[in-house]
């Protein structure tokens, strides 16, 4: 019995399954999450027992509760365990819930490396298969570039279904790796014509994702993709294809006459909506690409508008959608085709579908003309009253202003009809834009200077009006519309008809419920009014009384706004009521004011673009920046909210000149203005401050919503008396134009333009116009001035530096050295940021110097090229040095470079113009070569043979050894200096040393000494190992070495790299590096840290693991060694626990490592050591027993000297300190006994570096 | 590119979810809930393609299931429009008459047959048999034991 129940348990443990949890979570629906926090109990009961069956099932329901949105990351081990399962049923399970689960911050991510080497290269191609699809979801930079040699491989696997996965996986690698784009990429092409679909199609893929992004770079490819296009029959593959077609004819316009016929066969023939749709837009794009001057593609383009329609007509709504979509797209370089499709796209503006009815008004934006904006636009006006959602009414309502207001007014011929639209807009409830309709007033009154009077009047109603727009709280987003109208009633006063009234209008008690900006603008052109009125009372004095009854009318209703809430209103108020009282004086005196009143006010206003203030130049010679007076102490605590940055006070000042008064009333500067003010009233003792009861309304603008307002019923129709319909102007319109018309044909010139023609009815003929015939109504105002004189040009919008795509911006032409072959498997991770200043500085070096030399022009972009590839090569060998590889001697190979440096001729640009000629070939022909590739071959030839005619060293014959051919071609600069006659083996160590001695072979080549090639290469010995990295610390933890080199773009600054390898068998992370700083040299630290805070190292480290890090310090002085002591701190985690652990160091900044290896020509040399400003010094080493060509070899490498000139046993050397002092070594050797005569600018440091040098030599 | 395919039915019950591009752990439950609104609010007259942020949504209705994939804007809407109907009918294939509680009961199947169909975001397998071919041996597998 008790057996039993055991036995029952165990089998329910085993039993609840995915199944049986789905269930139970159906079962359990009322308390669903009690439920699930039982369950996850039991999954960690069951991931602890040792059964990797009763785990498996575990982590499988873990999967399902993670897509339910429970956090799983607890489990990220267990599901390591489960993956690295021998059975594929557990295993799939585990590499499932890593694909679901992990994300490139999952730590044990690094514990699965050596899982999934394994998996990938299982005789099971579904093991494989499943790691490729799990590493697709998680893989780190990490992972990638351990893997990326193990992918690459897979890629020629003799399944396709691995390939297609290993190509397909391609492409998170390089995002991640973008290094492994270069080696890889060969095979990526070979794929694109792979037997089987499935692969060619997952090259494709990964191929259009690149050239995407890069299109450039895959030009080259365009003919192979040409085939494919026209043999594949996999639409899903054509789709891609033509994709990428689309992204390359920007760049290559004869390509796309290529396109064109094809494509349009494609869009003939094929039945596939999703294939035509496609084609209709690569087309579309490949015609745009082509620009306008192309007549004979108006077919294609009324191909494609005609299918497009056809699309657009179907019943099915995806269609109709994408129809319009891509109409849009032609609607930019091709607008007159759409044009005539105005009905079906009017049409379905009425479509059920909102996402259609968007796109339809999207195309109506292109398709106005002077003649129908009228009506498209009434039709929109028809709509806005249907529709339902405020969300798609509003988005009617920017796209009328925008289609009206688009290219400075283009279409409008009639602006009294655009202001009455505007008006009509206004009764919009709930609309989100009054803002918008207000700037559209705005612009109209101030640019149309005709229309003011028109304007003023239907602002006028508008204000007397008012009640009806705010009346209703939930309409106040339209009161922004009365802000313009009380502008535009004030400012153009002298047009209104009766500017009594409107002033009465604008100080009606219901005003004070507005909010403040649009009070505070009241209050001003009250005041304007008030200054008309004047003016028009004064000449007949019998209405004298008029104007003092305005004046009482003022002084009875200012007082509610100096009681305002509002600062600006206050203010506002306040000022202008005590000017209004005085003019009452003087008026009860009979003195005539109105002049005076009006002079307050006079002056035009200007339209000022929005971004003219940016655009004004700095003028010559001044600093923004500088302090104009002595900066102020912080202490000082009187300019908080003054903002003392002289940068802003100076922008300010000058938009107060520009800007257009009104946009003076800025609500952020109100705000900021108040919240000084009341800062400032705060902590003034004497300030009375507001009565409690004014207190609540002390609040700001926001508050006046909260006050209750009476509603008012607006069953009523909203229509607003004594305002015409803009329906009336589309009639008006139509016989204003037929008038004109007339008038034209009678050739009757005093007739012509008149714009009072209401009313007037003649019959003309209705015939079409064209657009130039109709002649509008009022001229919109665009003067020059509104930008600064000396304008800039447009900023441009930039790309987004965090895309990951920008590092795959690679030359993918260029052959591959040999070198990139194989993908660097690195153990490091190189600290990019830091160690750019050190490799560019010698990259910059090396080419012009080559340039000078082999007195060939080349071009510059070649140059950048050779500037990128040393960079490249450097990293490499940077790498494997500190893997502490053996380093050969500089002699050996000294000798050959002056030997074919005069002949060198620049090879790689041969290679380029031969792929690009055949590029041309293929676009030139006119009928397609019957096998693209055959093409590319011819290419590769010539390509490949260059090196040898080049080298002038044509010691290999192609044919035998193409490959090295091909290898040495492309490293610019260094295959100048490749001696051919070493052997293979050979060239990959010196590759890596090469760089490091890379000047003075120059410096040998230019000094053309003879002594050096005839000494005899194979005489010379290799050198034994030598690195620069030299021991910091060590404990049984953890191994610090360290290399120290001088920044030679930042005089200042010294780069210490730092190696850090775990020796235990523990986790060491949290690593963090101090040093204590010294008067003369300190860490550069982080902004914001403090000075004796410590640096993170940005890595952990697993056991056996090293890596590099780089620490920048800043130094003063040079001249004299410096030692640092130092710490690292860093916690060592066991299974069961961790400590802290810490690790003393000296860093020793010698005066060598302030010194940078530089190139110096023999004759600039002998003129350093004439001029006479070095001071002399001297050092004799006795028994050096090693060759001359070692010790000139170790002086470079340990002190970074370059070898300036060699005769014999005598050789001169040079460097350079980071601060610029030049260092020269004479150098000579007799039995054992070496002498070095040495001059400097500066005695001490010459004294410390031969010091130095001293004991290097006395080590060995 | 796509970017994520989701599983929903009617009440807004995720049966299954596959992100192709990051998006936190912590996210993608808000993320799904408001994609699902915006999907379950469309009638049946409306078109399949919903423009959500900077992406598109592609949507198709099977009874009370919904199957939405996100997409970039460079990517052809009908075709994947097509591929989710394909995905459906590979389903429909291995299970025969598909519905919501196979998918629930079955969810790492339904994962492999996509795995085999969307891989990285891209399409890698379209022919059904190819597809349900690493399936069926592990069913094999699984039988043999």
């Amino acid at each position: 019995m008790a057996l039993k129940i055991v036995k029952g348990s165990i089998d329910r443990m085993f039993d609840k399954n995915l199944q049986d949890l789905v269930r139970g979570i159906r079962n359990h629906k009322e308390d669903e999450a009690k439920y699930i926090s039982t369950c996850i109990d039991e999954i960690k009961q069951e991931l602890k027992q040792d059964n990797i069956a009763v785990k498996a099932n575990a982590v499988c329901k873990l999967t399902y509760l993670q897509m339910l949105g429970y956090d799983v990351s607890w489990a990220a081990f267990n599901i390591v365990e489960v993956m690295s399962s021998s059975k594929f049923t557990y295993k799939r399970i585990g590499y499932l819930a890593a694909s679901q689960c992990f994300h490139e911050s999952t730590d044990v991510i690094m514990l699965t490396t050596n899982q999934i080497r394994k998996d990938l290269s299982s005789p099971n191609q579904y093991d494989t298969g499943v790691a490729l699809t799990g590493l697709s979801c998680f893989v780190t930079p990490d992972l990638a570039r351990d893997l990326a040699n193990d992918i690459m491989t897979l890629m020629s696997h003799t399944k396709p279904y691995i390939r297609k996965k290993a190509v397909l996986i391609m492409y998170k690698v390089f995002l991640k790796y973008p290094e492994s784009l270069r080696p890889a990429f060969p095979r990526l092409k070979e794929k694109l014509e792979d037997p089987d679909p499935g692969v060619q199609s997952a090259a494709v893929n990964v191929i259009c994702e690149l050239a995407r992004r890069n299109p450039k770079n895959y030009l080259s490819l365009a003919p192979l993709f040409f085939k494919l296009m026209t043999s594949s029959t996999n639409n899903w593959v054509l789709i891609k294809i033509i994709k990428l077609f689309g992204a390359l004819t920007p760049l290559e316009p004869r390509l796309g006459k290529k396109l064109i016929e094809p494509l349009t066969n494609l869009i003939h023939s094929t039945s596939a909506m999703s294939l035509l749709y496609e084609c209709v837009n690569t087309v579309i794009a490949v015609l745009i690409s082509l620009s306008s001057g192309m007549p004979n593609h108006s077919a294609s383009i009324q191909l494609c508008v005609q299918k497009l329609r056809i699309l657009i007509e179907d019943s099915d709504q995806n269609l109709k959608y994408l129809g319009l979509l891509a109409m849009s797209k032609i609607l930019k370089t091709h607008p007159k085709s759409v044009q005539s499709h105005k009905d079906l796209i009017l049409q379905c503006l009425d479509d059920k579908d909102e996402s259609i009815r968007l796109r339809a008004l999207d195309l109506l934006y292109g398709m106005v003309s002077k003649k129908n904006l009228m009506e498209i636009v009434k039709k929109l006006m028809l709509h806005v009253d249907k529709a339902e959602g405020t969300t798609y009414r509003d988005e009617l309502l920017t796209k009328i202003i925008d289609i009206c207001s688009q290219s400075n007014y283009q279409y409008i011929t009639n602006f009294e009809w655009y202001i009455s639209i505007l008006v009509e807009l206004t009764r919009l409830e709930g609309t989100r834009h009054g803002h918008l309709i207000a700037s559209q007033m705005l612009d109209v009154a101030i640019r149309v200077k005709a229309i003011r009077a028109f304007a003023v009047a239907q602002m006028a109603t508008l204000l007397d009006n008012a009640h009806l727009l705010t009346g209703n709280t939930q309409r106040n987003g339209i009161c922004e519309v009365l802000y313009a109208a009380a502008w535009i009633c004030g400012e153009f006063s002298e047009h209104l008809e009766d500017p009594l009234s409107t002033l009465e209008a604008m100080l009606r008690p219901k005003v004070a419920t507005l909010p403040g900006h649009i009070q505070a603008v009241y209050v001003q052109n009250a005041a304007k009014l008030f200054a008309t009125v004047l003016r028009g009372q004064e000449g007949a004095p019998a209405d004298r009384t008029v104007a003092q009854e305005t004046s009482q009318l003022l002084i009875d209703r200012l007082p509610l706004f100096v009681q305002s809430a509002n600062l600006e209103v206050q203010e506002r108020a306040s000022c202008i009521l005590q000017l209004v009282k005085y003019i009452q004086k003087l008026q009860q005196k009979d003195v005539e004011v109105a002049e005076e009143v009006t002079a307050l006010f006079a002056g035009e206003l200007n339209p000022v673009a929005p971004k003219a203030q940016k655009k004004v130049p700095v003028p010559e010679g001044l600093d923004l920046d500088a302090w104009i007076n002595e900066p102020p102490s912080e202490s000082e605590s009187e300019d908080e909210g003054r903002k003392p940055k002289g940068k802003a006070v100076f922008a300010k000042e000058e938009s107060k000149h520009t800007k257009p008064r009104y946009t003076e009333v800025d609500e952020k500067e109100l705000a900021k203005r108040r919240e000084v003010r009341k800062a400032e009233q705060a902590n003034n003792p004497f300030y009375i401050k507001a009565s409690p009861s004014s207190q609540k309304v002390y609040q700001d603008g926001v508050g006046v919503e909260h006050i209750p307002v009476v509603q008012i019923d607006l069953s009523v129709p909203l229509k607003v008396p004594g305002m015409p319909m803009s329906d009336q102007y589309v009639k008006l319109e139509e016989e204003r134009r037929q008038k004109d018309k007339a008038d034209k044909k009678k050739k009757d010139k005093k007739k012509r333009r008149e714009k009072g023609e209401k009313g007037r009815r003649r019959k003309g003929d209705s015939g079409p116009e064209s657009e130039e015939d109709i002649t509008p109504a009022h001229m919109v105002d665009i003067t020059t001035e509104e930008m600064p004189e000396n304008a800039l040009p447009s900023d441009d919008d930039e790309k987004d530096p965090n895309d990951p795509h920008k590092a795959l911006d690679i030359d993918l032409d260029k052959p591959l050295a040999d070198s990139e072959k194989k993908l660097p498997v690195r153990t490091h991770r190189p600290d990019e940021v830091l160690r750019s200043p050190v490799d560019d500085g010698e990259g910059v070096e090396v080419v012009p110097e080559l340039k000078k030399k082999s007195g060939k022009e080349k071009k510059d972009k070649k140059k950048d090229k050779d500037r990128k590839k040393s960079k490249e090569e450097k990293k490499k060998k940077k790498h494997k040095h500190e893997e502490g590889e053996n380093l050969m001697g500089a002699g050996s190979e000294v000798p050959v470079q002056s030997e074919d440096s005069n002949e060198v001729a620049a090879p790689p640009p041969a290679t380029t113009t031969n792929e690009a000629s055949d590029l041309d070939f293929w676009l030139s022909n006119a009928p397609v070569p019957s096998n693209p590739q055959e093409a590319a071959k011819v290419s590769e030839a010539p390509s490949a043979s260059t090196p040898e005619a080049v080298s002038g060293m044509a010691v290999v014959p192609p044919d035998s050894e193409p490959e090295e051919a091909k290898d040495t071609e492309p490293e610019d600069t260094s295959s100048k200096h490749k001696k051919k006659k070493q052997k293979k083996e050979k060239e990959e160590k010196e590759k890596k040393k090469k760089k490091k001695h890379h000047h003075h072979h120059h410096h040998s080549d230019g000094a053309g000494d003879e002594s050096v090639q005839n000494g005899n290469v194979e005489e010379e010995e290799p050198l034994p190992p030598m690195s620069n990295y030299a021991l910091l610390a060590e404990n049984s933890y953890i191994k610090m070495m360290c290399d120290i080199q001088g920044n030679l773009q930042d005089g200042s600054q010294v780069v210490v790299s730092v190696i850090f390898e775990n020796k235990c068998d523990s986790f060491i992370k949290a690593m963090e590096f101090n040093v204590l700083d010294s008067l003369n040299s300190k860490l550069q630290r982080p902004e914001g840290a403090g000075p004796h805070d410590g640096l993170t190292v940005p890595f952990q480290l697993p056991p056996g693991i090293s890596n590099e890090a780089r620490f920048v310090f800043s130094v003063q002085s040079i001249v004299m060694p410096q030692k640092l002591k130092g710490t690292l701190t860093f916690i060592v985690k066991t299974d069961d626990s961790s400590t802290h652990e810490k690790l003393d160091f000296k860093l020793h900044f010698t005066c060598t490592s302030y010194l940078i290896t530089t190139p110096c020509y023999s004759d600039a040399y002998a003129k350093l050591l004439e001029s006479g400003d070095l001071k002399g010094s001297s050092l004799k080493l006795e028994g050096v027993s090693q060759p001359f060509h070692h010790l000139l070899a170790r002086i470079c490498f340990h002190h970074h000297f370059s070898v300036v000139e060699r005769i014999g046993s005598c050789a001169s050397m040079y460097s350079r300190s980071i601060q610029g002092h030049h260092v020269c070594l004479l150098v000579k050797t007799a039995d054992q006994t070496v002498s070095i005569d040495a001059k400097c600018d500066e005695p001490g440091l010459l004294g410390n570096v031969l010091d130095e040098i001293k004991l290097t030599f006395s080590q060995c | 590119m796509i970017k994520f395919l989701l599983m929903v039915n009617k009440q807004g019950q995720t049966r299954l979810s596959k992100y192709y591009e990051k998006v936190d752990i912590g996210k993608r439950p808000a993320l799904e809930a408001d994609v699902v609104k915006g999907c379950l609010s469309r009638k049946k007259e409306q078109c399949s393609f919903v423009e959500y942020k900077d992406f598109k949504l592609v949507y198709r209705q099977y009874a009370a299931l919904f199957i939405v994939v996100g997409i970039s804007d460079t990517e052809n809407e009908l075709s994947i429009y097509e591929l989710v109907h394909n995905f459906v009918e590979v389903l429909d294939k291995y299970f025969g008459h598909v519905s919501e509680l196979d998918i629930m009961f079955n969810l790492d199947k339904v994962h492999i047959i996509l795995d085999e169909m969307i891989q990285n975001g891209h399409i890698v397998e379209t022919n059904r048999n190819r597809i349900l071919a690493p399936l069926l041996a592990l069913d094999k597998m699984a039988e043999a034991h």
